[in-house]
């Protein structure tokens, strides 16, 4: 097989204009490479773990370390501190290096199990949690009705059909007569 | 004090929960929050991607606000500034933050090592309560937040806390030489930012792939620069090779990071069933798409554990790959230079100011890209 192309067929023209882009080059540096991250390298990290460390902050919850580090940082957040059994799951994750799935993967379980305790902790302060409203649901009704129109069709369809199983195994009746004059008013 | 309350999964709400935060270190402050952003990179929190993202935690991480007490050694600063505020919390001291890498601070997180600490972004990050909430605590207040002009408009300012240094960054850390050409996967706030910002580096050609048509329409016009759907090219590798003389571009950045769509296997693995630390399907393409010798920087965020990677064909092509936090400290200067300018105008990317209130629909809003949005911006009743 012969090679039909012709280099032109190839050929990258890089005289585009860009006259029109305001800014052009400005921070254009042919020094610029190697860059950042290592451009400014001055090798500090070579003196060790010896720098003067900023006032460390009180730790007044419990903070889960990294195995990897000898000590706790100068400021670290303190927001939701492990409790319940995520918080056991997270306290021997950290166990494990930044290196290991021993440390990742309970941490996403301990995540979806604390969604749960999050749910039990909630109606244990008087609150139901707004499934509606927690998952945005009123920007889905502004901004694309009918998807949300279709998606409470179907959820409705499913727990009508789990209602009537349930009633029919169990044979129960209901006597829905009381229905009736609300429906005609509302009519 | 109203605050975003994660509660898990696709389920945030707005509550009073939370006291205004106090001064835990002589070198915090707490601000009062102006504006806050949710930024894509929230969503990997809101929809679960990153480990230890804890129900009741605060996100935030990009905001500005009002300085109302200050810690014992912040002498800077006064009550009653108005400050941006990296999302990084960087100490200013460490072996790291003395190189510029103040996205790789030593002493904010003691979670990780491998992670900076960033303000409302998971205990991975630090465990900080974030910005999407009345008032926030901003650590090494003396380190990080910077005044705003007053010729500034807090609706760029708040774009500076990271959308705008990280899109810079991406364009920096391809070490782009005039006439380069440079590919941007992404057209989401980031990698909008990245185009626009490749040709103050002198990029001779900037090509956005995506497959939002509304996104793609935007960064047309927004960056100057020619946008394509991967939906419609077939393979985005080949058409890249087509396109550059068959050799590849000089420059690709990965703007997306863990939820890139494109690839099934990679959205089966990363984001539905969690086995890696994310879709890689960007980051695939931009190995794939540079030419040899080229340089992949890397902005989009991904999880902590391994990731498939084409790690042989970046070995077989001498691919230098540049990848990192956005340094925010450092860039900021050069930054707020660019906007008063005019030759950067961050806030034509907000396409969505929503009263804080309203966070949940806000979440949904952007998570199911509703209503052509590219960015919300949440602004609390006290502003």
């Amino acid at each position: 097989m012969t090679d039909e192309t012709s280099p032109l067929e190839f050929e990258n023209n890089r005289g585009v204009d860009t006259s029109h882009i305001k800014g052009w080059g400005i921070d254009a540096d042919p020094e610029n490479d190697p860059t950042y991250p290592i451009k400014n390298r001055t090798n500090e990290e070579h003196k060790g773990y010896s720098w003067e460390r900023p006032p460390q902050q009180p730790q007044e919850v419990e903070i889960l370390k990294s195995v990897e580090r000898p000590n706790i940082t100068a400021v670290f957040g303190t927001s939701t501190p492990p409790a319940g059994l995520s918080g056991m799951i997270r306290r021997q994750a950290y166990k494990y290096s930044e290196s290991s799935l021993g440390r990742w993967v309970p941490l996403i379980l301990a995540d979806r199990i604390g969604v749960v305790e999050g749910v039990i902790d909630d109606i244990g302060k008087g609150i139901f949690p707004n499934i509606f409203k927690e998952t945005g649901w009123t920007g889905e009704w502004k901004y694309d009705r009918q998807r949300a129109m279709n998606r409470i069709a179907i959820a409705a369809a499913i727990t009508a059909c789990v209602v009537t199983i349930i009633v029919t195994r169990r044979g129960v009746k209901f006597n829905l007569s009381f229905l009736v004059p609300i429906l005609r008013k509302l009519i | 004090m109203l605050a975003m309350n994660f509660r898990g999964p696709y389920r945030v709400r707005i509550d009073n929960e939370k006291s205004i935060p106090a001064i835990l270190h002589p070198n915090d402050a707490i601000v009062r929050v102006l504006r806050s952003c949710i930024c894509g990179s929230d969503l990997h929190l809101y929809h679960g991607l990153v480990p230890d993202t804890r129900v009741g935690m605060t996100f935030g991480h990009e905001f500005v606000g009002e300085i109302v007490e200050l810690g014992s050694l912040v002498n800077n600063l006064k009550v009653g500034d108005r400050v941006i505020v990296p999302f990084n919390v960087s100490c200013g001291k460490c072996a790291f933050c003395k190189q510029g890498l103040y996205g790789n601070c030593h002493e904010s997180n003691p979670s990780a090592t491998a992670v900076g600490g960033f303000l409302g972004y998971s205990h991975t990050a630090g465990g900080y309560d974030g910005g999407q909430a009345e008032y926030a605590r901003v650590p090494y207040a003396d380190v990080g937040p910077v005044l705003i002009p007053e010729w500034m408009d807090l609706d760029d300012a708040v774009l500076l806390t990271d959308i705008v240094p990280t899109g810079y960054q991406a364009a920096e850390m391809g070490g782009i030489q005039k006439g380069d050409t440079v590919v941007v996967f992404g057209a989401g706030p980031v990698g909008i930012m990245a185009a626009k910002c490749a040709w103050l580096f002198g990029a001779g050609r900037v090509i956005v792939i995506d497959h939002l048509h509304y996104r793609l329409d935007f960064v047309r016009q927004y960056a100057q620069c020619e946008a394509y759907d991967f939906k419609e090219l077939g393979d985005p590798v080949v058409f890249i090779k087509k396109t550059t003389d068959s050799l590849g571009a000089d420059v690709c950045i990965d703007a997306v990071g863990c939820e890139a769509a494109g690839n099934n296997m990679n959205t089966l693995l990363g984001r539905r069933l969690l086995l890696q630390g994310g879709s890689t399907t960007a980051l695939h393409w931009a190995i794939n798409s540079v030419k040899k010798g080229g340089i992949v920087s890397i902005v989009g965020v991904y999880g902590p554990i391994d990731a498939l990677v084409p790690i042989g064909n970046v070995v077989n092509k001498g691919i230098t790959i540049r990848a990192n936090q956005a340094s925010v400290k450092r860039l900021l200067p050069k930054l707020i230079e660019h906007v008063k300018s005019g030759v950067l105008n961050p806030k034509e990317v907000i396409t969505h100011r929503i009263p804080l209130k309203e966070v949940a629909a806000a979440y949904h809003i952007f998570s199911r890209k509703l209503d052509n949005c590219i960015k919300p911006v949440l602004i609390p009743d006290n502003a």
